[in-house]
């Protein structure tokens, strides 16, 4: 077992007993599942909106190189710089390098799951860099120094006295656990870092190709201030969110809205398309987007599981998911969690380290009915798993565990007769109160609860004995 | 007379042969002739979900030669009549049996399934006077789209007080395997799936999937609750005469 699936399975037994944290999260997707139930009915059709949707994204990731070179000569039309980074390490650099270059000491950054996928704040706090978070989510997070629970509702886990007793220590100056008083305290923390800033980072949720711009989706505003104040602006995204036409926001960004937050849109929706020109009074100097790969062209050239590239990050599999309810987005350990985590990881990380991912899942397909780009996310867990046994490593006795059980239910007569013996000698052992000890063949399922009383007979026998004079 | 062929899961026939048996009994009553093909064994479902492709297929070709010749299967799970019908044509692309799983897999049916849209039957004189929850097994749900067929079951019932489970949807947390491999999540699911059964107000919960109710049943009784589990078809089987015990750990 990896280094990653041993810690997971530490971190998910602490989790599953956790009772304050199941509530916590239960409330949070609660209140979650009412508002997106509101907005999906507002929608006409919402079935349709998703086929759309899925349509729209499949055009794209299966041309990916045209929209992306269409994407790229645009922008850099406008004066644009592009950056390709086939790996998290180029695309690192070639930030550390232009904020070094610039002279840059402070930065504000603004959402961004691929920053996080790329490790890029540790590396840029290394040279001696400020790097403020200003999502307030992720400004929290940040606070306690610990990555996002949730890709889309970063401090999902904490309660507002939590967040007010973190404000206290780390900032002072708070008198109650108010929601507005702790969000002012919040901003009047992040106006210093973003007159201060030479620098805005972002992601970007879709890349326009016809017009070259970057669209950004945020609640807050701070990506529009975090885009336009510093004198750079530097937007980091995966290669797989461009979209084919300007007019596709259309449908995408109240889709987005509604999966992600429950929104009949969301608060800031903002297009950029380079950087300032001579006549305009705001925007950066200079604008620079790096197309991050990271293994992502692998997935696009794997013809089952490309549509997992469709993911537009809206956060609806992780909150639909029953395991990521119980276990919490940190047990992961990954930068994406819950059902899309458990698909794309082992594509990004590898399969060896990460399938135990794809195996956290009790295939109940609740993903699969969110996810508004009709990602078949449980199904391509089951493609997973398929490929961890074809090429990685599993443990030797699952591989022979199947092999005999394959051989026992290749004849009714084994099958019968092992299934007798085991029976038998269930009911022996248990008979002298061996259930559930470390005696117990059957302990990884009766260590979590008892089984029912083990039949004497099968339903075969029993159906012979009625049945076998017919 | 109309006949069907049982397809007898293999945990039903080796832990809970009561799920099977009341199936059975409520389909002969109603009027069919049922047969048993004892060829049959496990249709492949662990290994596949566990990621044996290549020791699920040669059972799955197996399933298939054995129930070639039903016109009409029924089957007390709807986890396993999805494998069936959903994932047999995938396991067995290149096989020289796929078309026929393909075809095999549309005569597949889930008991509820099976009684709401091809019996047309949905009074089988059952009695019950209790309190019922229904919990809506995953496959059965988002497999095969099975949503009103159990409860349209049910509400025919004489006697019964149905009562709205909470979160009925949410997974209960058996998932096959991973209720081994990640025993305790898979509990922690089942805890909770038990305390909404509790907040209920339930004496019995009920649902169409036995493997989900083997999980839940042993949840319940390692918190000592008072709510118990009935399969779907077992409290079919029950009418005034009858009486026979429920399959699942009541008397334990």
């Amino acid at each position: 077992m990896s280094a990653a699936a041993q810690e997971f399975l530490r971190n998910a037994a602490t989790k599953s007993a956790d009772l304050v944290h199941r509530q916590v999260i239960r409330r949070a997707i609660d209140q979650y599942n009412q508002v997106v139930e509101r907005r999906r009915a507002r929608f006409l059709d919402w079935e349709e909106a998703r086929r759309r949707c899925q349509e729209i994204k499949r055009e794209a990731v299966d041309h990916l190189d045209r929209y992306l070179l269409e994407f790229e000569q645009r922008v850099t039309e406008r004066g644009g710089h592009i950056f390709w980074a086939e790996t998290s390490a180029e695309a690192r650099r070639y930030i550390a390098d232009l904020a070094v270059r610039h002279g840059v000491r402070t930065i504000v950054k603004s959402k961004s799951m691929v920053a996080e996928e790329i490790h890029l704040t540790p590396a840029l706090e290394n040279l001696g860099m400020r790097v403020y978070e200003t999502d307030l989510g992720e400004f929290i997070v940040q606070l306690r120094d610990e990555p996002p629970y949730h890709i889309v509702t970063p401090a999902m886990h904490l309660t507002r006295a939590q967040v007010a007793s973190l404000f206290k220590k780390k900032l002072g100056n708070v008198e109650t656990d108010d929601p507005q008083h702790l969000v002012a305290v919040a901003r009047r923390e992040l106006r210093r870092a973003f007159f201060s800033a030479e620098m805005g980072i972002s992601g970007a949720n879709f890349l326009v190709a016809d017009h070259g711009m970057v669209a950004i989706t945020t609640n807050e505003g701070n990506a529009r201030l975090g885009t336009s104040l510093p004198r750079i602006h530097v937007a980091i995204a995966g290669i797989e969110k461009v979209v084919p036409r300007l007019q596709d926001l259309a449908l995408l960004w109240p889709v987005l809205a509604t999966s992600g937050t429950g929104q009949p849109i969301t608060c800031y929706n903002t297009l950029i398309g380079g950087p300032r020109k001579q006549n305009e009074v705001d925007g950066p100097g200079e604008f620079h987007v790096v197309l991050l790969d990271n293994g992502r062209s692998e997935l696009l050239a794997d013809v089952e599981q490309r549509e997992v590239l469709h993911c537009i990050r809206c956060g609806a599999c992780l909150n639909a998911c029953p395991v990521f309810q119980t276990v919490g987005g940190h047990t992961y350990g990954t930068t994406y969690q819950g059902p899309i985590g458990g698909v794309l990881t082992p594509h990004l990380r590898g399969l060896d380290e990460f399938q135990h991912l794809s195996y956290a899942s009790s295939l109940c397909g609740a993903c699969t009915d969110v996810c508004p780009v009709k990602i078949d996310l449980h199904h391509h867990l089951l493609h997973n798993r398929r490929n961890a046994v074809r090429t990685a490593k599993r443990p030797w006795i699952e591989r022979a565990a199947f092999k005999l059980w394959r051989w026992v239910m290749s004849n009714s007569v084994s099958y019968a007769l092992f299934g007798w013996i085991g029976r038998a000698a269930l009911r022996a052992a248990y008979a002298f109160g061996l259930e559930a000890t470390p005696l117990d063949p059957l302990r990884p399922w009766t260590k979590y609860r008892p089984l029912p009383r083990i039949p004497a007979k099968s339903f075969r026998a029993l159906w012979k004995e009625n049945h076998g004079a017919e | 007379m109309k006949k069907v062929a049982l397809f007898i899961p293999c945990f039903v026939d080796q832990v809970v042969p009561e799920a099977g048996l009341d199936m059975a009994r409520v389909l002969q009553r109603i009027g069919y002739s049922l047969e048993y093909p004892e060829e049959q064994t496990c249709c492949g479902q662990p290994a596949f979900n566990t990621g044996y492709w290549q020791d699920a297929k040669p059972l799955a070709e197996r399933f298939v030669r054995v129930f070639r010749k039903a016109e009409v299967v029924v089957c007390p799970s709807g986890s396993c009549a999805s494998m069936v019908r959903n994932f047999y044509p995938e396991l067995l692309a290149g096989s020289s049996l796929c078309e026929e799983a393909r075809s095999l897999g549309q005569r597949v049916f889930e008991f509820s399934e099976f009684m709401v849209k091809v019996a047309h039957v949905t009074d089988v004189g059952a009695n019950f006077p209790h309190r019922v929850a229904f919990h809506d097994s995953c496959h059965g749900l988002r497999e095969l789209r099975l949503k009103q067929e159990p409860r349209e079951l049910l509400r025919h019932v004489r006697g019964i007080d149905l009562v709205e489970l909470p979160y009925a949807e949410d997974c209960c947390g058996f998932g096959g395997t991973f209720a081994v491999k990640f025993g305790m999540i898979s509990a922690a699911m089942g805890d909770a799936k038990a305390g909404n059964a509790e907040a209920s107000g339930a004496e019995f919960l009920t649902s169409a999937d036995p493997s989900c109710l083997l999980h839940i049943d042993g949840v319940l009784r390692r918190r000592k609750s008072k709510v118990r589990t009935i399969y779907l078809a077992s409290m079919l089987a029950q009418s005034e005469e009858s009486g026979h015990a429920f399959y699942a750990g009541a008397s334990k």
